[in-house]
């Protein structure tokens, strides 16, 4: 959601996570509503937060790097303002995801987990979208865009204001 | 009186444009002065018709569609309020063949109510079920869950019934409800249904589950790639306890039970029961050897049932109606219905929820009207990324628990992929281990190893090296990985990898261009 991501915070303040797992370290399994809380504040998971999170919970700072290394979706670096995630999964396959795969990346010239030039956006894999029967999908932050292809791609990429680089044929 | 009309608000609908539909529907109805109420509901899982919209007229529901922005003026001009003629008209919604010819059961509501609305739930039968099961004991709740024969509906197809059986036995004060809402398998998508469609009966389900075992605290474990599902699920869960259908005092019986939402991170394995314990206690999403049973020793270490969300929706059903109407449905060992997910290259996909017993065929002949492409279907996977790819040979199987393990495949979630004659079988090999390696948990050898040499293999066969000493090795190597895996992962991604092999050995023959 466009607006989620314009209010991320570019300034990484300790006491704000601080207050973060102040707020939720009594959970039980407390950790991963944590790092999610991080990640939806600062858009990635600062390695600054780590220590804080680590002694607020009572865990070493192994631990907390173990989970935040093992899940796909947290982050550990700034990615672009918008997120682009491609499905790579079957039911996409079968209606062509692997063109379209080809085109994003060079459109954006960029590989999986990579940022555009411009900033604008970051190329994610996504292992099923669960919209399987109006394939390919792709999901632009929280949205999913349905039966996706090469020139609806780019039009949904153009509307964001993502500047893409030039196919050659 | 202000006319009704309905307009999907899912996931799907909203990724073919609904919203823009919604709104325009508003715009035209303002500057033509007719009074309209647009009701916001749920797809009725007919994604080839999507967008489709609904008026209520005397005679009932009609719809229409697929619809665009664009063609909501040309249907006020048909005066569609009235359920005048359009092409895109497609008569009363309900009896739409592939509509008509199912048999609902947990997904009755789905697309007739506004999802968030307890009003519209308790008028289409919510709530019965958690009457019935506030005037019985637990065991009779569980006796009752027993009687309808049903199966979890996640995969394994475990006896819900006995699962919860343990659960009850175990004399612990701390009991937990777990629910595996991480849907992973890609041609899966009846779990999100139910919690962006009919969120309130994935929260009866917990509940009841909870009277049944003595559980009082319940985790919806979700997966965050279901953005709105979250979204739809809390608000769901807010009014539930404003309602006392959650809470310190449910319905003012004076039980309790509560809920909430967790979120995933973006790990298949997590679908993975254990594996998705020790994520929800805040760890990495490593597998736990069995024994012990989650239902003795699971989250925190307390007897916890992990059911998905097709089979907590079940129990509702179950309850409200009793399990011998839901054993009634069915074949074998596999009784009452499934909710089948048609995706992938097919003409119409989307949900069909009929009893067991139906055949591969005629679910995607005469519910899916063959592939979308229009060329001939060559290959079918059943059951997500570790099911089995079927030829047509297999197609005549029925959809039964026993007759899938006899063919060597599985039902799963029910998901169902198509593929035409252009798809590869390499590829698709080649991407079930590259997936395993991608997915894997890394704690067993066979799974973590095993997958990534699997892809090293598929490539030197693809390649043409010495092909048929590596379609030996490739056999050797799905042996292992299938008995020597901690869980499914590692354990089913052969399924896929074999049947490619064995049912289109043309395609490990040619190179992949």
């Amino acid at each position: 959601m466009t607006e989620q991501k314009s209010s991320l915070q570019t300034i990484i303040s300790l006491s704000d996570v601080q207050d973060i797992v102040d707020e939720s370290k009594n959970r039980p399994g407390a950790l991963l509503p944590i790092l999610h809380a991080v990640q939806k504040r600062y858009g990635f998971i600062p390695n600054s937060s780590v220590p804080v999170i680590a002694q607020g919970l009572n865990l070493s700072r192994a631990e907390v790097h173990g989970v935040i290394s093992f899940y796909h979706f947290f982050r550990t670096e700034r990615g672009g303002e918008h997120t682009l995630y491609v499905c790579r999964a079957e039911a996409c396959q079968s209606m062509g995801s692997r063109e379209l795969e080809r085109h994003v990346k060079e459109r954006l010239g960029v590989d999986y987990h990579g940022t555009s030039a411009d900033g604008r956006v970051t190329l994610e894999p996504v292992y099923c979208l669960g919209n399987c029967a109006c394939s390919p999908n792709v999901r632009f932050d929280d949205d999913v865009y349905a039966r996706m292809d090469n020139q609806k791609l780019d039009e949904l990429l153009a509307a964001h204001g993502v500047k893409v680089g030039e196919v050659t044929p | 009186m202000k006319i009704k009309v309905y307009v999907p608000s899912d996931t799907t609908a909203r990724s073919l444009g609904a919203d823009k539909v919604a709104a325009e529907i508003q715009l035209q109805a303002a500057r033509k002065g007719v009074e309209v109420t647009v009701i916001r509901t749920c797809t009725r899982g007919l994604y080839w018709l999507e967008p489709l919209i609904e008026v209520d007229t005397d005679k009932g529901r009609i719809a229409y569609g697929p619809v665009e922005q664009s063609q909501v003026q040309s249907l006020f001009d048909a005066d569609f309020l009235s359920g005048g003629d359009h092409p895109l008209g497609l008569g009363m919604t309900e009896q739409i063949p592939q509509l008509a010819n199912q048999q609902r059961r947990m997904f009755s509501r789905l697309g007739v109510t506004d999802p968030i609305s307890l009003e519209d739930y308790r008028a289409h039968g919510g709530v019965a079920g958690m009457q019935k099961a506030l005037e019985l004991t637990s065991q009779q709740i569980v006796d009752e869950v027993k009687a309808s024969g049903l199966r979890g509906r996640g995969g394994a197809g475990f006896p819900t019934g006995i699962k919860w059986q343990t659960v009850l036995d175990c004399d612990d004060d701390e009991k937990y409800i777990v629910c595996n809402a991480d849907e992973g398998d890609s041609g899966t998508f009846a779990d999100r249904l139910v919690m962006e469609g009919d969120p309130f009966a994935l929260i009866e389900g917990m509940a009841i589950a909870g009277l049944a075992v003595g559980a009082e605290q319940g985790y919806i474990y979700l997966r965050c790639e279901y953005p709105l599902a979250e979204k739809i699920l809390n608000k769901a869960i807010a009014i539930a306890y404003r309602e006392k259908l959650l809470g310190d005092d449910l319905l003012g019986s004076g039980k309790r039970f509560h809920l909430e939402v967790r979120l995933a991170a973006g790990a298949y394995i997590c679908g993975e029961e254990t594996s998705l314990l020790e994520s929800l206690e805040g760890k990495r999403g490593l597998v736990r050897a069995k024994p012990p049973l989650p239902a003795i020793e699971g989250l925190f270490g307390q007897p916890t049932v992990v059911n998905n969300v097709l089979s907590l929706t079940a129990v509702v059903d179950i309850l409200a109606n009793g399990g011998e109407a839901y054993q009634a449905l069915g074949m074998e060992r596999s009784r009452g219905t499934m909710p089948f997910q048609l995706a992938g290259n097919i003409k119409c996909g989307g949900l069909v929820e009929v009893p067991f017993g139906v055949t591969l065929r005629e679910l995607l002949y005469d519910y899916g009207g063959g592939s979308a492409s229009g060329r001939p279907i060559k290959a079918v996977q059943v059951g997500g990324p570790l099911g089995a790819y079927l030829g047509d040979s297999q197609f005549d199987t029925p959809m039964d628990y026993e007759a899938f393990a006899a063919i060597g495949a599985v039902l799963g979630h029910g998901g169902i992929v198509v593929f035409d004659d252009t798809v590869n079988m390499a590829e698709q090999a080649r991407f079930a281990m590259e997936f395993c390696a991608e997915e894997s948990c890394g704690k067993c050898t066979p799974c973590r190893i095993g997958s990534t040499r699997g892809v090293e293999v598929i490539d030197k066969v693809i390649a043409g090296t010495e092909r048929e000493k590596n379609l030996t090795l490739l056999a050797d190597l799905c042996d292992t990985m299938e008995v020597a895996s901690l869980c499914a992962l590692g354990g089913m991604t052969p399924f896929p990898v074999r049947s490619a092999v064995q049912k289109f050995p043309e395609d490990f023959v040619a190179e992949v261009k």
